[in-house]
């Protein structure tokens, strides 16, 4: 059972990631995409779990006491920040794009090729 | 018609082919999974050396917080702008090209049931209460800039689904918020630059640790925590709005 | 001095602040002074900082963490000559497109000026960083204004499309690199790369870190472009407009590369330095395939900021093979490389926004004969196009004969003719643009070529003058890297600092200097004959390219025929791949992505 959570990260990763090939939909695929991202925020805080170890606050709690890793928990704020923000450029490209073509459809979009 | 077979067929292929693909990058991420420590047994030696040292240096006693906005400040810096970025960049986006030039009034929207009005105003307040709460001792306890600022902004909201879009603009213009967002994302900088300028290393923590467990802790942690407070409430809100603003503006033309 | 090495990230972001904090207030010419004048410092320091690391690298612990005990507990920058250029070129780059862009780009300028400036503060740091995961920050910052100015014009459906399809790409690629980080954190408990370095030497690579060198490797190469990773940076840099293509262009691509090449050395040299051969030959191979499907491409297109795009396609595959030979020639060979390849095609896209402005078209076709009178952006055409194919002492010569030493020391000859095809026939196929636009010569229709849609430029009227001037002086710069005195030898010993493992791991972790190295001389050394030989042999290509490209219908039918018949079917599949749906592009990321950790997983175990 010890790696049944790095094994859910990778199952997250392609489920993600096969969503975003196969998408229809910008929307979907912004969505698409944040689901393989939190593949990364279980894999880094699943990193810094210790058994029978606390948040790492030593408020009121004695210093020496057993935590688990500061530095992923810091890492995934930072990952959540930027999750959010290509988020909200991929939502903002999107409307550009139902505005000029009316539709949201990656294969619609298709202007320059070859 | 041709065109729309080839679009499915293209699909199809494309959804076909990506399942063996993406089955072996799995098995590959597996593999190298696998490598990892068990679930539970990570010693990792920097992090297990920030929570020893990171009270007795800092006198933070969120250590998280102490790796966020000093030993790892810069990552914050980036991470700061990387927002500013994103809310200059959405800007950018869906600006008015001067297309529609008549600015439609915005919508007269408002709740008319008193009692959401009044739990909205009951909800407005907790929120802000809270988000303040989460800023102001984030080095202390569980909290910070980042998740307090996102708590504050999620109350302007609360505005929008009690009040009406008018309230909700009257609290958010840019005018307003950009100001805000540029001093919270210039004042990180800030303070890193002025240990610069008194010969220190950038970001050097310039006050005195003071006390452990108080708000009179962790010197200049407590500046940065609230510029990054400042910049991530006005981000959100200005991001809202943009995006609200494209959702009225449809409602307010198929009115008229 | 280590004082100066926050400031060309430091100034440039503070910048971006106070101009939107200005916003409302201040009138737009102030904003623009402001903006140039934070560029202008931000270059001027980066290149105190580069002559600086000349005498010796330089360190910033960022709060003051110096190691405690030999662990890093912070970040630190780390000034190497190589990063520190890098950031050089990257500032410098800005600053040209951002007096360029003086009169060009007066819509939306506040938040244009905003976000150049963010993408300059960046990519300084991203080149200066020492830490595995502020390399993660500040790629990622890049990304986000890259994604947001590649979309500028909003009112085309091209610009959104090149938008979306590079903002998705790239960020698939950034999860590859942060799972990675993860990785290595979970091995070795540390995110400075010359801790992770440390660590990892002291066990052979195992699954874990192959892995992780897979997905790193793997992320970077999205954001560089390399095959099969490359097809959403045709479709970004055509539509984007011009002073913004000089930044993804000159150094963004690069960037990428920078960054494998900085991994590689500080942290995967460590354990997998005894399989060296397994780690070349791939990278060596996807170079050489990158150059060759980016030269193909290039030649079959017409609008001509999407040839550029393409042109940029072959020569990140040319300096990442020069990287893949993991040879300190090669590497310097890269840096030259780098250096010529930025200020040239920098320029060629600011010609390409002169075309745009007084033509209002970027298509070879259509433009037939129209840029007669343009004799001024046509002569710094046809600079551009030469430099770039690598004729003798001029433009990318010297990174070319750099590679083409290293290729032969350690035995892979074959390598030097392939990229010169590569080199030459993109090379070629610029100059057949230009002959077409510029001089009228060769038939208005051409059905090899795909049509693209119009373009509008970003402004109406634009001082003229200005742009050209620096044009010129981006172009001019590319060219004199060719014969610049003393930059062979300098390159090549930044190339020896920067793959020294333990020296690095040394002066990062132990604030142990490196000795002093002598001053080397400021001489300009001759090339090997083959060397010139390869050079004179790209010149003729591309000659013989342009040529071809213009009067192929000229040839003989039964040549004709049989080209048709053994070159159309693939050549038809080969421009079908780049079809312009992000769905595909993901699914080739993450078959190159398999590939690639495949391969080693294979090779290295």
């Amino acid at each position: 059972m010890s790696y049944l959570l790095y094994a859910i990260a990778a199952w997250i990763c392609c489920v993600g990631l096969y969503g975003a090939i196969v998408s229809r939909n910008l929307i979907h695929l912004a969505l698409c995409l944040t689901v393989a991202q939190s593949s990364t925020y279980v894999l880094l805080l699943g990193i810094g779990y210790r058994k029978q170890a606390g948040a790492p606050i030593f408020k009121g709690v004695k210093l020496g006491t057993a935590s688990v890793d500061p530095v992923v928990q810091a890492l995934t704020l930072t990952d959540i920040v930027v999750s959010v923000t290509v988020i909200a450029l991929i939502l903002s490209l999107a409307l550009d794009v139902q505005r000029r073509k009316g539709t949201v459809d990656p294969d619609a979009i298709a202007d320059f090729s070859g | 018609m041709s065109l729309r077979l080839k679009t499915r067929t293209r699909r199809q292929i494309r959804g076909a082919v990506a399942l063996p693909v993406l089955g072996a990058l799995g098995v590959l991420l597996l593999w190298g999974f696998s490598g990892l420590p068990a679930f539970g047994n990570f010693h990792g030696f920097y992090g297990t050396l920030l929570t020893k040292i990171a009270v007795p240096q800092r006198h933070t006693t969120n250590v998280v917080t102490a790796v966020v906005f000093d030993y790892r400040g810069l990552d914050t810096l980036g991470e700061e702008f990387i927002l500013f970025a994103a809310v200059v960049g959405v800007l950018l986006l869906l600006r008015d090209q001067g297309e529609d030039e008549e600015k439609a009034e915005p919508p007269r929207d408002a709740v008319t049931s008193d009692a959401l009005r009044f739990w909205g105003l009951i909800g407005a307040g907790g929120a802000i209460a809270v988000g303040l709460w989460l800023v102001a001792f984030g080095y202390v306890t569980p909290g910070g800039g980042f998740q307090g600022g996102v708590a504050i902004a999620s109350a302007i909201v609360v505005c929008y689904l009690a009040g009406s879009y008018r309230s909700w603009l009257r609290v958010s213009s840019e005018e307003v918020l950009d100001p805000v967002e540029a001093t919270g994302a210039g004042g990180f900088a800030i303070v890193g630059l002025a240990a610069l300028i008194s010969g220190l290393p950038f970001l050097r923590n310039l006050l005195g640790p003071g006390e452990v467990g108080t708000l009179f802790s962790g010197g200049s942690i407590a500046f940065l925590n609230w510029t990054v407070a400042l910049e991530v409430a006005a981000a959100n809100v200005l991001l809202y709005t943009q995006f609200l603003e494209q959702y009225i503006a449809p409602m307010v033309r198929g009115r008229e | 001095m280590t004082w100066l090495l926050p400031l060309p990230v430091a100034i440039p972001l503070l910048t971006a602040a106070a101009v939107v904090a200005i916003d409302h207030v201040v009138p737009r010419r102030v904003e623009n002074g402001c903006t140039i004048l934070a560029a202008a410092a931000a270059t001027a320091f980066s290149i105190l900082i580069m002559l600086q690391a000349q005498h010796g690298t330089d360190l910033h612990w960022f709060g003051g963490w110096r190691p405690d005990g030999n662990v890093a507990l912070g970040i630190d920058f780390v000034a190497d000559p190589l990063g520190a250029a890098l950031a050089a070129l990257a500032c410098g780059l800005t600053l040209l497109a951002l007096v360029y862009s003086w009169t060009y780009m007066r819509e939306a300028a506040g938040m244009f000026d905003v976000l150049m400036l963010c993408f300059c503060g960046a990519m300084a740091g991203f080149a200066l960083t020492g830490d595995i995961f502020d390399m993660f920050v500040w790629f990622e910052l890049m990304g986000i204004a890259a994604y947001a100015l590649a979309g500028f014009k909003i009112d085309e459906l091209g610009p959104l499309q090149g938008a979306v399809n590079f903002a998705i790409t790239n960020t698939a690629g950034a999860y590859m690199v942060l799972l990675g980080i993860g990785l290595l954190y979970a091995r070795t408990g540390a995110l400075n790369l010359a801790q992770i370095g440390r660590v990892l030497a002291r066990h052979q690579g195992d699954r874990l870190v192959i892995v992780a060198l897979g997905l790193l490797v793997a992320g970077y190469m999205v954001k560089s472009a390399i095959v099969p990773f490359h097809a959403w940076l045709a479709d970004a840099y055509a539509v984007a407009p011009v002073p913004v293509c000089v930044l993804y262009a000159g150094a963004m691509s690069e960037l990428g590369l920078y960054a494998i090449a900085r991994l590689y050395w500080t942290v995967f040299d460590a354990p997998f330095g005894g399989h060296a051969q397994g780690i070349r030959m791939l990278l060596v191979w996807l170079g050489v395939a990158t150059a060759l499907l980016g030269a193909l491409m290039c030649f079959l297109q017409r609008h001509l900021k999407r040839m550029l795009a393409f042109a940029t396609i072959a020569h990140v595959g040319i300096v990442l093979a020069a990287i893949g030979l993991l040879d300190e020639r090669g590497l310097a060979g890269a840096a030259s490389l780098v250096l010529s390849h930025g200020f040239l095609k920098g320029g060629l896209f600011l010609v390409c926004g002169l075309v745009l402005l007084q033509l209002k078209d970027v298509d070879e076709l259509r433009l037939h004969g129209a840029g007669r009178r343009l004799r001024w952006s046509a002569g710094l055409w046809f600079a551009g196009a030469i430099g770039l194919a690598g004729v003798p002492y001029l433009g990318v010569f010297l990174g070319h004969a750099q590679l083409d030493d290293g290729a032969t020391g350690i035995g892979i000859a074959w390598l030097q003719p392939l990229l010169m095809i590569a080199a030459g026939v993109s090379a070629g196929t610029l100059l057949r643009a230009g002959a077409r636009v510029f001089l009228g010569w060769g038939p208005r229709v051409d059905p090899l070529l795909t049509e693209q849609p119009p373009e509008e430029p970003a402004e109406r009227e634009a001082f003229v003058p200005l742009m050209l001037g620096v044009a010129t002086v981006a172009i001019a710069l590319g060219l004199v890297f060719g014969v610049f005195p003393g930059l062979q030898a300098r390159t090549e010993h930044a190339a020896d600092r920067f793959m020294d493992r333990s020296a690095y791991a040394a002066r990062v972790l132990h604030g142990k200097r490196e000795p002093i190295p002598p001053r080397a001389p400021y001489t300009v050394e001759p090339a090997t004959g083959e060397s010139i030989g390869y050079g004179i042999g790209a010149g003729v290509l591309a000659l013989l390219t342009a040529a071809v490209g213009l009067w192929h219908r000229r040839l003989p039918d039964a040549v004709r025929t049989l080209a048709g018949r053994t070159l159309g079917p693939p050549v038809t599949a080969i421009k079908g791949a780049h079809s312009g749906i992000v769905g595909d592009y993901l699914l080739w990321i993450v078959f190159g992505a398999s590939l690639i950790s495949g391969v080693w997983a294979i090779v290295l175990r």
